[in-house]
């Protein structure tokens, strides 16, 4: 069901037209943020849709009335319109404050309190949590209150319709998810709709369900979060480079501003004299963050990390607290436990292969320790029963270059493939299934760029940079096997 | 709930009913209160209660009641605690209303005693209109400076035109302009006769506007969203408080700070509810002006100070308290 309709609204303050020919309907249920820089006409947008402003020409319809045709009262009923909280001239209460939500119900010469009045102002202030402060001075609450206050004098309103102007503006995080969970929750669990402008655009994406992004006063775009948080879109509205990405958690995009600015002068390379050798670890320690992607114990994932460390543990190590005890052993050794990137192996890390290759692009750095007594074949994995923590194959690729982020994808590929030829040459044997093996079941990958130099959008087996890669990690991983079977030997 | 309204509205009664005694007992010459109900024993005592002190009280208490809700009206409606009809220039319009009928010798038989009060209700009313415009032309957000400052503007120039008009004026008139410029001595009953009609209609416009008032102190926009016919109110309004003020000043002419005061300590005290505010501050009004009329007549006895140096002594005080909080916010 359709509860609001705007249909080729054009209008705006006297002489000048602010907006022009906007279109869209939303329906019950449904929460559409409006988004667009400053003076794009969001606001004067709103004052149409409410009635404030009347339209140069175009129609807006609230359940398929058009608003013209509704009193003042009527319309009060239907639609609730919360503009940008200024501050109180005189004190009163939360309760008060909440009460004068119900104006609209409230009729006749002397216009009595119904028990409705007051179930609606209860159930606001217990749905904004507020119904704790009911006698309390609005004016001593902390800004997150007090907006929380003035949403539930929206709600008691009690209309299906809701308009609200940044509801979240000068609000710490906390308080933006408590009130925009809330809104939500009314959303998708009571049916209520809402259209909120929005100034940042993550949380418009995040809880709403379609977006509608203004330029100049026209719909620059309409559709779900997907269809209008596009990159080059919201970089032509906004005059500002960004980037989307996925959330961690939702399936809604998220932008990151991109800075315009150079941090430092200084070359920003990196090469096999960054490494430190310690006791039990191996660790490449670069004077700045590199992009890495990896399958690592510590910070895996996608990040920017400074130091990367290979650690030994003997056979009997206790897997169980590891994230707590490889932490504490970071922090031992004087790294930054949100800087660094960890792995370990059984193998003695002073064994690590550590091979530098230049290329056209810059250079590559390719360091793999190896061992190899659970390697299996991973096209007979199925068939093993029995899991078998021995042997570790851990291999990391460091470019000096940019990669794109299907570049990372492809090295990782690239790495792996030539991973599984070198246990190929070499021979490798999968006990179980006595066929040759493809690696270990607890092998780990990173991929580490320092996004300064050359930009490579892919890293597949025949591009420059993929051709190091399986150079680099076929020669490493051979040498790396074979001190390893003469330590088997002796 | 019902219990702080039972004791709110008590104690104002109770406050109004002190003050009523004591500005009858008290003067200069010593009277018991009892010739009141006493007219064959005391025939004197009970002249001086009936024909001076009674109606002197009771014109001040209306004056006080009617400067009282006016300032709670405008300042509700302004939203700025500072706002009442003297600081914003309207009771100067509304002298200069009432001058203009005795200085042009206006009189119009349809009005008859009422020309006075009506002329000092459009001058108050158009005075309004102009201050409004022209402090929303300064400054569209219409800060509680800019008000106030328009209100200085106003209230000086206007000031000057009752100079000049006096001073132009003959001797008779001379006189009766010094009594435009503030008191609630030597009026007689004929004055409070005049003073509630206007007093009513007042009241009652504003009192219709009582919940309206209440929406309106969250901004325009809000109040419209609420179903409020803004621009329809708002003059309602408007015009509710001229009619207070223009009628006040036309009998007992500019007195200061009351509009201010008594709506400023009733809110602190009962709340901003302006369902009770408006009949609060009616009651309170009415105290504070019978026991400053007391104070101005016998605290330099026999002789008299003007009733605004009084209500300036405790306005301005409270007028520099509430800008100093506003403005630390």
């Amino acid at each position: 069901m359709c509860v609001l309709k705007v249909e080729h609204i054009s209008g705006g303050y006297q002489q000048t037209p602010i907006i022009h020919d906007i279109s869209f309907e939303v329906q019950k249920g449904e929460f559409l943020g409006i988004l667009g820089p400053n003076g794009c006409g969001k606001s004067t947008l709103i004052k149409i849709i409410s009635g404030i402003i009347k339209p140069s020409s175009g129609r807006v319809f609230i359940d398929g009335t058009p608003i013209e045709k509704l009193s003042k009262r009527q319309l009060a009923k239907k639609m609730t319109v919360l503009p940008q909280i200024q501050n109180n001239a005189f004190p009163a209460t939360v309760r008060e404050t909440v009460e004068i939500g119900r104006y609209p119900h409230q009729t006749g010469f002397f216009s009595s309190w119904s028990e409705e009045d007051e179930k609606a102002v209860i159930k606001a202030m217990e749905l904004t949590d507020v119904l704790k402060y009911q006698d309390t001075n609005v004016e001593f609450l902390s800004g997150g209150e007090r907006q929380r206050v003035f949403i539930a004098q929206a709600l008691a309103q009690s209309s299906e319709l809701l308009i609200l102007d940044e509801p979240t503006n000068h609000l710490d995080i906390a308080h933006q998810k408590q009130i925009l969970d809330m809104i939500r929750r009314e959303v998708t669990e009571h049916g209520l709709t809402v259209v909120a402008v929005f100034h940042d655009i993550n949380l418009a994406s995040l809880y709403c369900d379609h977006l509608l992004l203004m330029e100049a006063g026209r719909m620059k775009a309409y559709g779900e979060p997907h269809e209008v948080i596009i990159e080059q879109q919201l970089m032509e509205v906004y005059e500002a480079r960004i980037s989307t990405q996925a959330h961690p958690e939702q399936p809604k995009p998220q932008m990151a501003i991109l800075p315009d600015f150079e941090d430092e002068k200084k070359e920003k390379t990196v090469s096999l004299s960054n490494i430190q050798m310690g006791a039990d670890y191996v660790a490449f320690i670069a004077d700045f963050p590199l992009k890495v992607l990896s399958s690592a114990v510590h910070n895996a994932g996608l990040g920017w990390y400074r130091t990367f460390i290979n650690r030994t543990v003997p056979p009997e190590y206790d897997i169980e607290n590891v994230q707590t005890e490889f932490m504490q052993y970071i922090m031992n050794n004087g790294f930054s436990p949100t800087n660094t990137v960890g792995m370990m192996t059984a193998v003695d890390t002073k064994k690590a292969v550590m091979k530098e290759y230049p290329a056209s692009f810059g250079s590559l750095i390719v360091i793999v320790t190896a061992g190899i007594g659970g390697a299996v074949d991973v096209s007979r994995a199925y068939q093993q029963t029995v899991f078998q923590p021995i042997g570790t194959i851990n291999t990391w690729v460091i470019i000096n270059g940019k990669l794109s982020d299907e570049a990372f994808v492809q090295g990782m590929m690239t790495a792996t493939e030539a991973k599984s030829k070198a246990l190929q040459t070499e021979n490798v044997m999968d006990k179980w299934s006595n066929t040759i093996a493809t690696g270990t079941p607890t092998d780990s990958l990173l991929v580490a760029a320092t996004q300064h130099g050359k930009y490579m959008q892919y890293a597949g087996p025949i591009t420059e940079v993929g051709k190091m890669i399986g150079k680099g990690v076929y020669e490493a991983t051979v040498e790396a096997i074979r001190i390893y079977k003469r330590e088997m030997e002796q | 709930m019902k219990k702080k309204l039972l004791l709110a509205y008590g104690s104002s009664i109770f406050l109004l009913m002190a003050s009523m005694w004591l500005a009858v007992s008290m003067g200069s010459v010593d009277v018991p209160f009892s010739a009141i109900w006493d007219q064959e024993g005391n025939p004197r005592a009970y002249s001086i209660l009936w024909n001076i002190r009674m109606p002197r009280a009771v014109l001040a208490g209306l004056v006080g009641a009617a400067l009282a809700i006016a300032g709670a009206a405008f300042q509700g409606l302004l939203r700025n605690p500072l706002a009442d009809p003297y600081t914003i220039g309207v009771s100067s319009g509304a002298s200069v209303g009432a001058i203009s009928t005795i200085f042009f010798g206006i009189s119009l038989p349809v009005l008859g005693p009422y020309t006075l009060a009506v002329f000092g209700i459009i001058g108050a009313f158009l005075t309004l209109l102009i201050v409004l415009v022209f402090a929303r032309l300064v400054d569209k957000s219409m800060k509680m400076e800019t008000l106030i400052l328009t209100g200085v503007i106003f209230s000086s120039f206007l000031g000057s035109c009752i100079s000049l008009l006096t001073a132009l004026s003959h001797e008779e008139l001379k006189a009766v302009v010094g009594w435009l410029l503030g008191s609630v001595a030597m009026r007689g009953w004929s004055y409070v006769n005049i003073l509630v009609p206007f007093l009513v209609i007042g009241f009652f416009i504003l009192w219709l506007n009582r919940r309206e008032l209440n929406v309106m102190m969250y901004g325009d926009e809000r109040a419209a969203s609420l179903g409020v016919d803004v621009v329809r109110r708002r003059y309602a309004i408007l015009v509710g408080g001229s009619v207070l003020t223009g009628a006040a000043v036309s009998v007992s002419g500019t007195i200061g700070f009351v509009g201010l005061v008594v709506p400023h300590i009733t809110r602190m005290i009962w709340g901003a509810d302006h369902r009770h505010l408006l009949p609060l501050s009616f009651l309170n009004g009415a105290s504070l002006l019978i026991v400053c009329d007391l104070v101005s007549r016998t605290i330099v006895a026999p002789q008299e100070l003007p009733i605004g140096v009084v209500t300036a002594f405790v306005g301005a005080p409270v007028f520099a308290y509430i800008f100093f909080k506003q403005r630390r916010k």
